[in-house]
């Protein structure tokens, strides 16, 4: 089970890294994405994935049976999923627009002012 | 309640902004109202660390390992004053110029809860999700400016903050993994536990990163000087005076307080990337003309500063981190400001294009003298005494060639601000019917002299102070001799 998680956290930080470096807005953003699925997933992974002892104390035990699961990373888990879909949303949005815009990726200089010396720093018109 | 109220007055604010969003003049006055409730909840805060050392709040009725807890020490409790002096000062000045946009308060009142909420949060995963929400404001407040600039300029900040916060999320799961906590107490103590401690070094290694990609420090901060100029003016003087700044608390609190058995050898590389990012940061303002543009590359300077005082990873240098936290909030986000009113005053935001400002407004140009000085560290300026409690330190420890080069920079940043003041105030305007002091509103000389007066006095008078902060910061490093002489 571990192995498997492991081998699935490092294909896809791969994947996530691998697209979030091209030269393409959306596909930074599924990178992006991709790399916040497996964040989430490195959370999950703190609470013993794979125990099927519930994290229920016994009738008369003192504490929790060892090697529970624990429900804690799983309720971060959650939390953070719901904020990286709120960041994701944002963010596919603002690709769009800039995209629409004729945003040249492998640029994105509309917010620098354009060169005119070699060696000063350029003057912006407005 | 004490702790908790400086944080629920800007959420509040921003509630009732959000509702107020038809109604400007109504918005204006919750702003206002806001600004103001909100450094009283600050004084008292303040106060109340004073009387009773560090108070805590734990939220959800848990005890203390389970529960959320919020806490103030000293340290936390400055910085808390010091953002909401900040909040108000950007009221203050932006209620004059009107054309705002409704939806800016909600945002911008939303940073500064979450700023102050993450001085004040004293749990791994809190600190986490304050910091997404600090993120998500800062894009709004980013992309409100519209048009294709601020699209580009906020999708460059997005892509490297959402990474670093992703960065930070692993590091917390990985941090909770080995020690199964996520309270800031019971980490210090599982941290010092034999069967626990040879596993955290490479977690705390990540969080350390994200904080440092957070915080603009030396080859990740990309981010900072790509998409700061786009912000409107007072909305700079905000993030640009207290985010980054903000993540260097962080880890100033987690370096020092929490994990405190953190490898010698990161803190020797912290230390190695404090001078780079000082000399990178200040290098850059020296290449620039555009006014923010200088003072977004200062930014990254100061941040060097601030990671050389927690490099050196003992209590004395903690305090004179955390002092120099506090003038570096307030004279950098006051300088901001006051080239806000120089750019309103002289027409364009270039230093080649402006000038004349000396004979169109001589308070104007004492105003940015003495917070360019503070900036630098000139005495008497809060800016010297910052500088000179952490460089003391460096040379106490036997660390000349850190506190050499600080000291260059110092220079390098005098360079700098002699720059602005010969080309904006001393030479004659290359177009003098652009020049305009009366264009200055009354609300900016408020908030530049009212921040410009507390500099001054903090500058005269820093005992106490320095003094209140040592209280804080003695617990820090505890392994470390410590201690003032």
């Amino acid at each position: 089970m571990n192995l498997l998680l492991i081998l699935t956290l490092g294909i896809g930080v791969a994947a996530g890294v691998y697209l979030m470096l091209s030269r393409d807005l959306f596909r930074l953003v599924v990178g992006l994405a991709i790399l916040g699925s497996l964040a989430n997933m490195i959370l999950f992974m703190g609470g013993r994935p794979g125990s099927l002892i519930a994290p229920v104390i016994e009738k008369g035990a003192e504490g929790l049976p060892a090697g529970f699961a624990d429900p804690l990373p799983q309720a971060l888990t959650l939390t953070a999923i719901v904020i990286g879909f709120a960041l994701l949303a944002f963010a596919l949005v603002l690709a769009a627009r800039a995209a629409r815009n004729g945003a040249d990726p492998d640029r994105l200089r509309a917010s620098e002012p354009k060169p005119h010396e070699a060696v000063k720093p350029p003057i912006e018109d407005w | 309640m004490q702790v908790v109220l400086p944080l629920l007055i800007p959420l509040l604010t921003a509630l009732l902004a959000a509702l107020a969003m038809p109604r400007p003049r109504l918005q204006r006055g919750l702003g206002q109202l806001g600004g103001v409730a909100l450094v009283l909840s600050a004084l008292w805060l303040l106060q109340g660390v004073m009387a009773q050392g560090r108070l805590s709040v734990i939220l959800g009725g848990w005890p203390a390992p389970f529960g959320i807890e919020l806490a103030a020490d000293p340290l936390s409790a400055v910085l808390v004053m010091a953002a909401a002096l900040l909040a108000l000062a950007v009221r203050v000045y932006s209620d004059d110029h009107g054309s705002s946009e409704p939806t800016r308060l909600p945002l911008e009142q939303g940073v500064v809860a979450a700023a102050i909420a993450i001085t004040l949060a004293a749990d791994l995963f809190n600190l986490y999700v304050w910091f997404e929400l600090m993120l998500m404001g800062v894009l709004g407040l980013l992309a409100l400016g519209g048009g294709q600039r601020a699209a580009e300029a906020t999708l460059k900040y997005f892509a490297l903050s959402l990474l670093g916060t992703l960065l930070m999320l692993a590091a917390i799961g990985l941090i909770y993994g080995a020690t199964g906590h996520l309270n800031f107490t019971a980490l210090s103590q599982a941290a010092r536990d034999p069967a626990i401690a040879p596993a955290l070094p490479l977690y705390v290694g990540l969080l350390l990163a994200a904080l440092l990609l957070k915080a603009g420090a030396f080859p990740l901060f990309a981010w900072l000087p790509a998409s700061y100029h786009t912000l409107p003016l007072p909305l700079l003087a905000l993030i640009g005076g207290l985010l980054t700044k903000v993540a260097a608390y962080v880890l100033l609190r987690l370096l020092g307080d929490v994990f405190v058995l953190t490898p010698a050898a990161l803190l020797e590389g912290l230390g190695w990337l404090a001078l780079a990012t000082m000399i990178s940061g200040v290098l850059g303002a020296a290449y620039h003309w555009d006014l923010r543009r200088i003072l977004a590359f200062h930014i990254v300077s100061q941040i060097g500063y601030l990671l050389l005082g927690i490099a050196l990873a003992t209590s004395a240098a903690a305090s004179a981190t955390a002092f120099f936290l506090l003038h570096n909030i307030l004279v950098k986000a006051n300088l901001f400001l006051i080239i806000g009113l120089m750019i309103l005053a002289a027409g364009h935001h270039d230093l080649r294009r402006i000038g004349g400002l000396y004979p169109g407004s001589v308070l104007l140009a004492l105003l940015f003298f003495v917070n360019a000085f503070a900036l630098v560290g000139v005495p008497p300026t809060t800016g010297f005494w910052g500088k000179f409690l952490i460089l003391r330190e460096a040379f106490e420890q036997g660390r000349y060639l850190w506190g050499g080069v600080a000291l260059g920079v110092g220079l390098l940043t005098l360079y700098s601000m002699s720059k602005i003041w010969l080309e904006g105030f001393w030479k004659a305007h290359p177009d003098p019917e652009r020049l305009n002091t009366a264009a200055i509103p009354l609300g900016g000389w408020l908030a530049v002299s009212g921040l410009t007066l507390l500099i001054v006095l903090i500058g005269l008078y820093p005992e106490p102070a320095i003094r209140f902060i040592d209280a804080g910061s003695a617990g820090f490093w505890p392994a470390s001799s410590g201690g003032r002489p």
